[in-house]
């Protein structure tokens, strides 16, 4: 009996614990800013208010509540935090490139509070970020949307818990190349990659059908029924199948893209995203109409085949074909100015100001499926946000505060040198890099292709 | 009904330029030699301040006058008015030409086999028909330092104009040899080597160089001597880096490795160097400038070398060097994106640097550096008629760039990129055929 009481004592611990677990909420009082709301246009000389971590009211001469902080921001620029829906920042490792579907991974169980890397991100009015698994697998592991919680050593801190749930899918030479060229296996091609995933999907169907079976019969009389092997990697493809995962692929050629777009449309699959999409703008009409749209790079090209053909005026393009277009950075170094990858959509196809940062702001977070809560300033939104010297889409700007939930987690005038959390002991000598390792994509992969780890980009 | 006849013709007469603008079949868009009046501009020249409402007369590929109001007989006019004229933007270190697809081997000519191969030409691969080509010269940038990669002495690199058909149509009066300075950093992540083996890695290399270096200033004084030599490529080219005839690059990084190499060059009396990368440089400027040695740096737009650097550390190195009285010119390191020289330049400018040394970062300290400044870097007369005319500040993210001229000829403003999105804007047939 003691043995019992003992026990129930700790379930109602942890049951208390896990009301009570609390991600940081912080109140403050932005005054006389120039505020870009990405929704409803631009405020000037405009107050904002924040209250235990939401947006609680936009106006003139607001007056801040007791023990609320206010910041003068007279001439600044108020934006809302900088949405990522393409990174792998923060996550230990990211390809579990051993079979051409790994649903069953999550990036949840890898995530690394401690990378410098999301201070620097932060600096660069990064509020959020999608922390994707890498492209080695037609359907890769399941990704994770963070919020840039700096400071805590608990990964649970780190993630936005009530995004969604989204899943990696990719297409074209790095699946065929780890699979086909590198383990004789298929994906070898565009048609084994299209292959793979059909049956996948197949496959999980049919599971679903042997659960229910096993579910409309179990509690008859005198059934023998037994139930189906439990499998994590079909009840992920289930899911997706039932809507509850929202596909982020990476993919580049205009015929891939039309190809997942058929997959999906047969198996009734509809929260798709595709990402990186160098020849979306190819294929805009369809992206537009049966997709959540293109999570696209600025200007990268060249860097391998698949992107040759390819045009820094692919955002444009896609926008103006009303397809759900965000710019993302799939690099440690890009994440701290997509401001400026925004900006050049002005350059490469002459968007307006509010369409630039759409890119990366709101429509990100449509993506994300997290547009209601973030991606612009509005009334009872999350208080993400960041405040500039100049226009963010200047190549001058330059960020000064930025916010998570209220909470102020980069300020330039309080800005030590070292930002890291914990010196590793076997790095008291600290080492130079001379190449900073900022592409991911395919990270970790050279373990299995020998040809793979002599690329020097590999997105 | 005559009368009616009439006015059609005329509509449609007055419709001819309208119905061909956009397109005529067929058409192949060369780069335009001749006589150019580039009229009311504001003229940056970067070297005799800001000229308002001012005429630039383009002949023979030279600026050949500066003024108020100039006219030329059978020159074409080009309308500047409310418009900014800049010398062409020079990007110091690049892998323009010298491949085509990143991961590609068969398109990559940068990286030869061996560890002292000075005799390999840049120049020599650089392809003129790149498609990287015109997407970089319609941003304004003109002309790139194309430079081998590899060992220690992994070539020679070349200044090239980014307009002609042949190497020797490009070449733009610059080669410099680039030497990777042995280094106590590790190369990247995946270097998994212990501190004690980088030293001695390093220590190695070290010697390796000294080595080379005596047998590279006996080979010249055996030349100058007139004796019979046996044909030695790799040290003919480094005979020549000893005598001046050459710049050598040295390419260096770590702060401790950039006062090594300070030391070594002094040692050496190396008669022409260049520092370059030099991206701790902001921790030893003033060394730096005590030695007197250019630099050449960048991207700007990098992740800090350690983790406990401060986020801005690569944005801020650029204006750190120079106000402590480093000669700082900027590269971008880059192959199909040189396009973003210019960016590279704005964040220097915004973290430090200011616009106007950023500008001239990217344009006059460069052909200072090279010793080209008798032909570019400023606007000029008697410079070579390599510029570009924009809507604003080049630097700036969305300001447009209107027109090239490299050498006086007048560059398309298209490219591949440019291409795809006149194709592509509005598909036709769009979502059904």
């Amino acid at each position: 009996m003691k043995k019992f009481n003992y026990i129930l004592l700790c379930v109602l611990l942890l049951v208390a614990n896990g009301l009570t677990a609390q991600t940081p909420k912080g109140s403050v009082l932005i005054k006389n800013a120039t505020v870009l709301t990405v929704t409803q246009g631009t405020l000037e000389e405009t107050d904002v208010l924040v209250q235990d971590g939401l947006i609680k009211k936009i106006g003139k001469d607001l007056s801040a509540p007791k023990n609320v902080e206010s910041i003068d921001a007279t001439g600044k620029f108020l934006m809302p935090g900088i949405i990522d829906a393409h990174s792998h920042l923060a996550l230990d490792v990211v390809n579990e490139a051993t079979a051409p579907i790994t649903a069953q991974v999550s990036m949840a169980d890898v995530i690394n509070p401690f990378d410098v890397g999301i201070y620097r991100a932060l600096a660069g009015g990064t509020t959020i970020a999608h922390g994707l698994h890498g492209s080695a697998n037609a359907i890769g592991g399941q990704s994770i949307t963070m919020k840039y919680r700096y400071g805590t050593h608990d990964p649970e801190d780190i993630i936005m818990k009530e995004a969604p749930r989204t899943i990696k899918f990719a297409l074209g030479e790095n699946p065929t190349r780890v699979h086909g060229r590198g383990k004789n296996l298929q994906p070898r091609t565009r048609m084994g990659v299209e292959a793979v995933i059909r049956n996948g999907f197949a496959e999980a169907i049919q599971y679903k059908k042997q659960w229910e079976t096993y579910n409309a019969s179990k509690d008859k009389k005198n059934n023998t029924i037994t139930p189906p092997e439990y499998n994590l990697k079909l009840e992920t493809l289930a899911d997706i199948l039932d809507g509850e995962i929202i596909i982020h692929c990476h993919s580049y050629r205009a015929d891939e893209i039309y190809m997942l777009i058929n997959v999906c449309r047969d198996f009734g699959v509809d929260k798709l995203v595709f990402t990186h999409v160098n020849e979306g703008f190819k294929v805009a009409p369809e992206l537009a109409k049966y997709t959540m749209g293109a999570s696209v790079f600025s200007d990268w090209w060249a860097y391998k085949f698949e992107v040759y053909y390819s045009t820094a005026y692919n955002a444009a393009i896609l926008m103006e074909n009303d397809v759900i277009t965000s710019i993302n950075s799939d690099s440690g170094e890009l994440i701290r100015h997509l401001y400026h990858e925004a900006a050049k959509t002005q350059r490469y196809g002459g968007l307006t100001d509010e369409q630039a940062l759409s890119l990366i702001t709101i429509n990100p977070a449509k993506q994300l499926g997290i547009d209601d809560l973030v991606g612009s300033i509005e009334e009872g939104k999350q208080a993400d946000l960041v405040i500039f010297d100049n226009h963010p889409l200047s190549v001058y700007a330059i960020p000064q505060m930025t916010f998570v939930d209220g909470v102020k987690y980069f300020d330039i005038n309080d800005d030590e040198d070292d930002q890291r959390l914990k010196v590793s002991p076997t790095q008291m000598v600290e080492p130079v890099y001379l190449q900073a390792e900022d592409e991911r994509c395919m990270h970790g992969v050279e373990l299995f292709t020998e040809e793979a780890a002599n690329f020097t980009h590999t997105h | 009904m005559r009368k009616i006849n009439l006015i059609i013709y005329i509509v449609l007469l007055l419709l001819v330029p309208i119905l061909s603008y956009g397109q005529i079949e067929g058409e192949v868009l060369k780069p335009e030699g001749g006589k150019f009046l580039l009229t009311g501009a504001t003229v940056v020249t970067v070297t005799n301040g800001v000229l308002e409402a001012t005429d630039v007369l383009i002949s023979e590929g030279k600026i050949q006058q500066i003024g108020k109001n100039l006219s030329a007989s059978e020159a074409t006019v080009v309308d500047c008015n409310g418009h900014f004229i800049y010398p062409g933007m020079i990007d110091s270190g690049t892998r323009m030409g010298l491949v085509e697809v990143g991961s590609l081997a068969e398109t990559q000519d940068y990286a030869e086999i061996g560890n002292v191969t000075p005799n390999m030409q840049a120049l020599t691969a650089i392809n003129p028909n790149s498609v990287v080509i015109p997407v970089t010269r319609v941003s304004g940038v003109t002309t790139t330092l194309s430079v081998p990669a590899g060992g220690l002495f992994p070539g020679t690199s070349a200044l090239i104009n980014l307009n002609g058909y042949t190497p020797d149509q490009m070449f733009a009066g610059f080669k410099g040899v680039p030497m990777n300075f042995p280094t106590l950093a590790r190369r990247g992540r995946w270097d998994r080597r212990s501190d004690e083996d980088i030293e001695k890695d390093a220590k190695k290399a070290m010697k390796n160089i000294d080595e080379l270096w005596e047998k590279a200033s006996t080979y010249m004084k055996l030349e100058d001597a007139e004796a019979e030599l046996t044909y030695y490529p790799e040290m003919e080219q480094l005979a020549k880096v000893v005598r001046g005839e050459l710049a050598l690059m040295v390419e260096v990084n770590k702060a401790e490795d950039i006062k090594n190499a300070i030391k070594w060059i002094k040692e050496k009396e190396v008669q022409k160097a260049i520092l370059t990368g030099v991206s701790e440089g902001y921790r030893v400027a003033k060394e730096i400038a005590e030695s007197g040695l250019p630099v050449i740096t960048g991207p700007v737009l990098a992740i800090p070398s350690r983790d406990s650097d401060r986020y801005d550390a690569a944005y801020s190195n650029a204006g750190k060097m120079q106000k402590a009285g480093v000669k700082v010119a900027l590269r971008t390191n880059e192959a199909e994106n040189v396009r973003n020289l210019p960016f590279n330049a704005g964040f220097a400018a915004a973290y430090g640097l200011g616009k106007e040394e950023a500008l001239k970062a990217v344009t006059i300290v460069p052909a200072e550096i090279f010793g080209v400044d008798d032909k570019l870097g400023s606007i000029e007369e008697g410079k070579n008629a390599t510029l570009f005319i924009a809507d604003g500040d080049p630097f700036e993210t969305k300001t447009q760039i209107k027109h090239v001229f490299i050498d006086g000829y007048k560059i398309p403003m298209t490219s591949r990129h440019i291409r795809l999105y006149q194709e592509f804007l509005e598909r036709n047939p769009g979502l059904e055929k």
